[in-house]
C-alpha cells in the first residue's frame, strides 16, 4: 500500500471516529424513570419514549443480526440475509429481462438511423416518468404484487441500457467499421467482433447506472408492495419504531449497492481498451 | 491494346456544397494500371486522393464514372483490394496477431486455426514482429509497429490490389525508411498491385514504378503519369546517385509547387488528353521528353 492510500485510510477512518463520537455523545443518557404523571400511568407507565439511538446501539444490533443473518421467525420477522435476498431477487430479475430487450433494441437503434428518428419520441416520454408511477397500473394488470416490484424494476432499468447501448453502438469509429467492411465480415460477425467490443464500455456505463437505480428504486417498491425486501423491512421497523433497526437497515442497503456498484465497476475495467 | 488489370474511367466526385450548390471535388479521371504495378499519387490537400482511394476500396461510391478491375466494375468493399489506412486501423481490444488473424479467418475460411496463426506469423515476422510481440495489444506498440501489423494483415490476405493511404505520413523518418524497405521487401515476392497516397515525392519515387500526379482542386484532375525508371531493386544509399533521380525529383517539385494550379481551368475538351504520360529518360537529363499516350 502506497503511503498515499494509508494516509487516505487513516484520515477516512479520523473521520468516522470522530462523527461516530459527536454522534455518541449527542444521545442524551436514557432518564432514570421518575415521577410518573397520571397519563402515563394510565397508558401503562413507563413505555420508553422512542429517540434516536447512539452509534453503539446499532453496532450491538449489527453484530446480533449478521451472526444470524437467515432465521426466519413468521413473516414479520425475517433475518436481514433473507430480506436482501427478496430484494436482490426482484432487482436481478427485474433488471435481467431489461438487459435481453435494452441491449438488442439499442444495437438496432445505434445501428439504424432510421430506428432511431422513429423511436427517439417514445424513449424521450417514457425515460422520465417516475418508476413508481407505473405501480398502480402494474399491480391492476398484473394481479400480483411480486411480479408489480419486478415490473417496476424492469421499466426503470431499461432506459439507461438502451440508451446507452445506442450511443455506443452509433459512436463505433467510422475506421473500425471499414476495417470490417474491407474484410467483407458478415453482419453477424462485424456485431459481434467489432461494433459490440467497441462499444462494450459504454454499454457497461449504461448497465452500471441501471442497476444503481434499479437498487435505489427497490426500497421505495418493497415499501408499496410490502410483504418482503429490504424496503419492506425498514418501513417494517419504522411501524415498529425501532429505529436501531431503521439505521442498520439503512446502511446494509448502503452496503448492498457498493457491492453492485463494485461488480459492475470490475467488468468495466475488463471490457475497457486503450487506444 | 489488352485490357489492363485496373482501369479508372471518367471518375468524378461531386459534393454538396452551401455556396455554390455543388462542389467538384475531382473531374473525368482517367488512368490505366497494370498488373504487379506499384503506382503511387501525389497531390496537394483537397484534390480528394483519399476519396479515389476509397472508391477504389469500394467504401465510397464517386458520383459517375466506374472503376473496372479485372474487366469487372468495382462496387463494395472485397478482400480482393487490401486497405492500409494512415491511422492503421487496428481492432485496439485485439492482439497484434488477433488483429491479423481475423482477416486470415476472413479470406480463408476453410483453414484450420493452426493454418491461420502459422500464415499469420508469417507475415508478421516479415515486419519484423515476433518473439512474443505478436501478443501485445495495439496500444503497447509503438506507432511504426502498429502500422507494421496494418502493413502484415493487408499482405496476408493476399489481394490482388493493395490501397495504402498514407501509410506512412504518421511516422518518424528513420522508422519510415526501415519500413518502406520493409514493404518492399515483402511486395517483391508478390504479383500485386499497389496503389499508394503519399505527400512524400522522395517516398514516390523510391517506391513507385510510376507517379500520379493531381492538380489542385476543386476541378481536380490526374494531370501527369511519370515513369520511374529507376532500376530494382532499388536502395536508399544508391538511388541518390543516380542522375534520373533529380531529374524525376526536379520534375514533381516543379509541377506540386507552380504547374499544378494551371489544370482547374481546362475545359473538359482540353483535358480530354490527360494524364500526360511522362518519361525522364537518362540520356536526355536537360530536357523532360514528352510523350503522348
Amino acid at each position: 500500500m502506497s503511503a498515499f492510500q494509508t494516509r487516505s485510510l487513516v484520515l477516512s477512518i479520523s473521520i468516522l471516529v470522530f462523527l461516530l463520537g459527536i454522534w455518541e455523545m449527542s444521545i442524551p443518557a436514557k432518564e432514570a424513570v421518575g415521577e410518573l404523571t397520571e397519563y402515563e400511568i394510565l397508558m401503562g407507565g413507563a413505555a420508553p419514549k422512542a429517540g434516536v439511538p447512539p452509534p453503539s446501539e446499532i453496532f450491538v444490533k449489527a453484530f446480533n443480526e449478521l451472526s444470524n443473518p437467515f432465521y426466519d421467525a413468521g413473516p414479520n420477522d425475517k433475518g436481514i440475509g433473507i430480506q436482501i435476498g427478496y430484494s436482490l431477487y426482484r432487482v436481478l430479475t427485474g433488471y435481467g429481462l431489461a438487459a435481453l430487450i435494452a441491449i438488442p433494441l439499442g444495437f438496432l437503434i445505434g445501428m439504424s438511423p432510421l430506428m432511431y428518428r422513429a423511436l427517439d419520441p417514445f424513449i424521450q416520454v417514457l425515460r422520465p416518468i417516475s418508476p413508481l408511477a407505473w405501480m398502480p397500473l402494474a399491480l391492476f394488470i398484473i394481479q400480483d404484487s411480486e411480479g408489480s416490484a419486478i415490473f417496476v424494476i424492469f421499466i426503470c432499468s431499461i432506459w439507461p441500457m438502451l440508451i446507452n447501448t445506442a450511443f455506443g453502438v452509433a459512436g463505433v469509429r467510422k475506421d473500425w467499421v471499414n476495417v470490417a467492411k474491407t474484410h467483407e465480415l458478415s453482419v453477424w460477425k462485424t456485431a459481434y467482433l467489432v461494433i459490440l467490443p467497441a462499444a462494450a464500455p459504454t454499454i457497461l456505463t449504461g448497465m452500471r447506472i441501471s442497476i444503481g437505480i434499479a437498487w435505489l428504486v427497490i426500497v421505495a417498491a418493497e415499501m408499496l408492495v410490502g410483504g418482503t425486501g429490504i424496503g419492506y423491512y425498514v418501513w417494517n421497523e419504522w411501524n415498529n419504531l425501532d429505529l436501531t433497526s431503521v439505521i442498520f437497515s439503512i446502511l446494509m442497503i448502503g452496503l448492498v449497492g457498493m457491492v453492485l456498484d463494485a461488480i459492475f465497476g470490475l467488468l468495466q475495467t475488463r471490457v475497457t481498451y486503450q487506444e | 491494346m489488352a485490357t489492363s488489370f485496373l482501369s479508372i474511367e471518367g471518375l468524378t466526385q461531386k459534393y454538396p456544397s452551401p455556396e455554390s450548390g455543388e462542389l467538384t471535388v475531382f473531374e473525368n479521371l482517367n488512368f490505366k494500371v497494370n498488373q504487379g504495378e506499384f503506382i503511387s499519387i501525389i497531390g496537394h490537400s483537397g484534390c480528394g486522393k483519399s476519396t479515389i482511394l476509397n472508391v477504389l476500396a469500394g467504401l465510397d461510391e464517386a458520383s459517375s464514372g466506374a472503376v473496372i478491375m479485372e474487366g469487372r466494375e468495382v462496387s463494395g468493399p472485397s478482400l480482393d483490394r487490401g486497405v492500409v489506412f494512415q491511422n492503421y486501423s487496428l481492432l485496439p481490444w485485439l492482439s497484434a496477431l488477433r488483429n491479423v488473424t481475423f482477416a486470415v479467418e476472413s479470406r480463408y475460411s476453410e483453414w484450420s486455426s493452426e493454418q491461420v496463426n502459422e500464415h499469420a506469423m508469417k507475415y508478421l515476422s516479415l515486419v519484423g514482429l515476433s518473439g512474443g510481440v505478436e501478443h501485445r495489444k495495439p496500444s503497447q506498440l509503438s506507432g511504426g509497429m502498429r502500422q507494421r501489423v496494418s502493413i502484415a494483415r493487408a499482405f496476408a490476405t493476399q489481394p490482388k490490389l493493395l490501397l495504402l493511404d498514407e501509410p506512412f505520413g504518421a511516422l518518424d523518418a528513420l522508422t519510415r525508411g526501415t519500413i518502406q524497405d520493409e514493404l518492399l521487401k515483402i511486395w517483391a515476392g508478390t504479383n500485386q498491385t499497389v496503389f499508394m497516397i503519399t505527400h512524400d515525392v522522395d517516398e514516390a519515387i523510391y517506391l513507385s514504378d510510376r507517379i500520379l500526379l493531381m492538380s489542385n482542386g476543386p476541378y481536380a484532375k490526374v494531370a501527369e503519369s511519370v515513369e520511374i525508371e529507376i532500376e530494382r531493386p532499388r536502395s536508399r544509399s544508391s538511388i541518390v546517385d543516380d542522375r534520373l533521380y533529380y531529374d524525376i525529383r526536379n520534375h514533381l517539385v516543379h509541377f506540386l509547387t507552380t504547374r499544378s494550379k494551371e489544370f482547374s481551368e481546362l475545359s473538359s475538351e482540353q483535358a480530354k488528353d490527360l494524364p500526360k504520360h511522362i518519361r525522364l529518360s537518362q540520356k536526355q537529363p536537360s530536357k523532360p521528353k514528352l510523350l503522348a499516350s
